[in-house]
């Protein structure tokens, strides 16, 4: 009896597709309403974090960037997401969602600086509504929960949209997270990429549920899984969510398929040490970028030639960004007591003292 | 003028905000309807209506980061944490996030927060609810931390600390709450954060304390003024970062001092306070500084709770002890 309702649920959540390996549509009636320029657009920001990914660990291995967590594999998920917001709405990423912030406005060298540990990386520009990369896990979805109602109560036509892994579907926070938002109908979605691993912990040890996406069916709120390698698919199902959101319909929550090629950060971890070769191969055959390339081509909208001009463009924009990066002023201790409150109380106020005579021998 | 509990006067003080400031939000566990376990809240609900005074799903996390959220979003949160004990569950959203999010935005986004919760021993509590974990919150920097220890003293405080741009911890000793009545003025005031009082003036001996030690703390020293010991006592009022500068003029002025606190030896802010004294002014003692405290034992069960916890004679016999040194 218990068992066959487990059955029912997860029946329901079959993994959304449009375009299959071969780039082809299988899943015409959900094909979004998107421009030429539209598409390639789309393609152009993947190629172009792709180019990204591999700079940024080369800059890593180099000693000029400090944290830094590969997103190769993940471009579709991450992107195709992304494209399906407005302006005016909230990320709240996770560390490994740099690009999605990116893409929203925080310029490159910032992102540069935030791996490097640096305040001026977050200090974002004005009127951009993007909160600073978690890195507790599942914080960043009560936070969600959080800014959504607040959009709601400002009667904002604005979402709040959060990433977390598989891994941080087990938090306790995510639970709570994404129960508060269904409990307030608050304007947000929540997306769960599925990458197979918390750094080395298969999703299989994670939760006995066969889907994450079925975890909302708890929380009374939508719950879609969808091929994370299929950027269509994912922006068809982020803008559907959004639409809901917006209409007073409530929360979603997205599970993407997806992989992350690379190593969990580039801080010392080896893929190779809890994943087999075989497995990188067939989610290689996977690729989001090979897959939507195909599509375009078939439209005559992409070629070699579009696609090296982007690998220039972002090459090119990642040295000026670096350049921009090694110009900010170096972090001070005297920085950091400045920004601890808005009036320093006494011991701040002598500590600040003591190191602004320190730091200006 | 009213004459008031710290229970309504705290209440006064959140509708006076709530009137004030649109944006002034609050939430918790049981604090609409039922206006708080401890009736707080009461008639909150009523008067602003549900979107602004309202309960939240059984969650400390989620309340937290609803309350990160929704400051975000140009909200002044106050949430309440039903009783401190239960602080382990949102430590991250108030020690984690909360504390470092004006530095880690380079002081572009500010944590308005007012996280107010009841705590303190000798109300026969079950457990994990009358801990004094005021030191686990001043050992974050970046948040306040403020027990006031009386009616008057709470409205402004409270009202201060929900006008902050920084996360204060605000924490209401439960015996406190109803134990004695105070004129209370109805019009708006604040006490500025950050500042003692000197409650008793003195010249012997300065006792320091905050929360339901104060009232201790003042008996206390009316049996001392007996013997003819004028003990000074200090309400720091807020804990963290306390009021340096008024503990050491006062120490220069008595030369002696004890510190007084419900929390453990080990918890608590004593030592921080007897760690500044002996910094700041060694050459003005005569005397080693002395602690009043419970023992470092985990917060007992009810039935042995007086035995444990501080009061008025221990402290007296801490301030001999200090005086004959
Ligand atoms: C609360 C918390 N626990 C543990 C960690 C350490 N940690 C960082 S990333 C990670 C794995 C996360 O996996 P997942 O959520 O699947 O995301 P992915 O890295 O795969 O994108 C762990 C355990 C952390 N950052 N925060």
């Amino acid at each position: 009896m218990s068992t066959k309702t487990i059955d029912q649920v997860e029946e329901q959540f079959e993994t959304f597709q449009i375009l299959n390996e071969e780039g082809e549509v299988v899943n015409e009636s959900e094909m979004p309403d998107l421009s030429d320029e539209q598409l390639q657009e789309i393609m152009r920001r993947m190629v172009y974090t792709r180019i990204w990914d591999q700079r940024a660990i080369s800059l890593n291995r180099q000693g000029r960037l400090g944290f830094y967590a590969p997103t190769a594999g993940q471009e579709a998920s991450q992107l195709g997401s992304h494209f399906a917001l407005e302006q005016e709405d909230w990320i709240l990423p996770g560390y490994r969602d740099i690009p999605q912030i990116v893409f929203h406005g925080l310029p490159l060298h910032q992102a540069f600086l935030w791996s490097r540990g640096h305040f001026g990386g977050s200090q974002f520009p004005d009127g951009l509504n993007i909160v600073v990369p978690q890195i507790i896990i599942g914080a960043q979805i009560i936070q969600t929960a959080g800014v959504a109602l607040g959009l709601k109560r400002k009667k904002k036509e604005n979402i709040a949209i959060t990433y977390t892994g598989d891994g941080g579907a087990s938090q306790g926070d995510f639970y709570e997270g994404i129960n508060f938002a269904g409990a307030y109908n608050a304007p947000a979605v929540f997306i769960v990429q599925n990458n197979r691993f918390a750094i080395s912990v298969p999703v299989e040890k994670q939760s006995a549920a066969k889907t994450i996406a079925q975890k909302a069916v708890a929380a009374g709120i939508e719950g879609i899984q969808v091929d994370g390698m299929d950027v269509l698919a994912v922006y068809k199902a982020t803008l559907d969510a959004r639409k809901r959101a917006l209409a007073g319909e409530g929360p979603t929550l997205i599970e993407t398929l997806t992989y992350r090629y690379g190593a969990h950060t580039m801080a010392g971890d080896d893929p190779t040490r809890y994943r087999t070769s075989e497995e990188d191969d067939e989610w290689a055959k996977k690729d989001p970028l090979i897959r939507f390339r195909k599509f375009l081509e078939g439209k005559k909208l992409w070629s070699e030639e579009k696609e090296n001009e982007v690998v220039e463009q972002a090459k090119e924009d990642i040295k000026q960004a670096i350049k921009d990066a090694d110009k900010t002023p170096k972090q001070n201790v005297t920085d950091l007591l400045g920004f601890m409150f808005e009036n320093p109380p006494v011991n701040i106020r002598e500590q600040l003292e003591e190191y602004t005579a320190k730091e200006s021998k | 003028m009213g004459n008031w509990t710290m229970a309504q006067a705290i209440t006064d003080a959140m509708r006076n905000e709530l009137n004030k400031n649109e944006d002034v939000l609050v939430f918790g566990e049981d604090v609409g309807q039922n206006g708080g376990v401890f009736r707080v809240t009461e008639g909150l609900q009523k008067e602003f209506g549900e979107d602004r005074v309202f309960d939240t799903p059984l969650a400390e996390s989620g309340i937290g980061g609803l309350a990160i959220g929704l400051a975000l979003t140009g909200h002044r949160p106050v949430m309440e944490i039903q009783f401190f004990g239960f602080v382990f569950e949102v430590f991250d959203s108030i020690a984690g996030q909360m504390s470092r999010w004006r530095y880690r935005s380079g002081n572009k986004q500010t944590m308005p927060v007012t996280v107010r919760s009841p705590f303190g021993g000798g109300v026969k509590t079950p457990e994990m609810h009358a801990d004094s974990l005021e030191g686990l919150m001043a050992q974050t920097p970046g948040l306040k931390v403020v027990i006031p220890s009386n009616p008057y003293d709470a409205k402004g405080l409270l009202i201060s600390a929900i006008r902050d741009n920084d996360p204060v911890v605000f924490l209401e000793h439960m015996k406190l709450y109803r134990s004695f009545r105070q004129d209370v003025p109805e019009e708006e005031y604040t006490i500025e954060l950050g500042k003692a009082d000197i409650k008793r003036e003195g010249k012997d001996i300065t006792i320091i304390a905050y929360g339901a030690m104060v009232q201790a703390s003042m008996k206390a020293a009316e049996e001392l003024a007996e013997e003819g010991v004028e003990a000074e006592v200090i309400d720091l009022m807020t804990v963290s970062p306390f009021d340096v500068e008024t503990v050491i003029a006062s120490v220069e002025k008595t030369n002696r001092a004890i510190v007084v606190q419900e929390a453990q030896k080990q918890a608590g802010i004593a030592s921080q306070i007897v760690a500044e004294i002996t910094e700041r002014a060694i050459l003005s003692l005569e005397a080693p500084v002395l602690r009043v405290t419970s023992p470092d034992t985990v917060y007992p069960f009810a039935a042995v709770e007086d035995a444990w916890l501080p009061n008025p004679a221990i402290i007296v016999e801490k301030a001999k002890e200090v005086i004959n040194f």
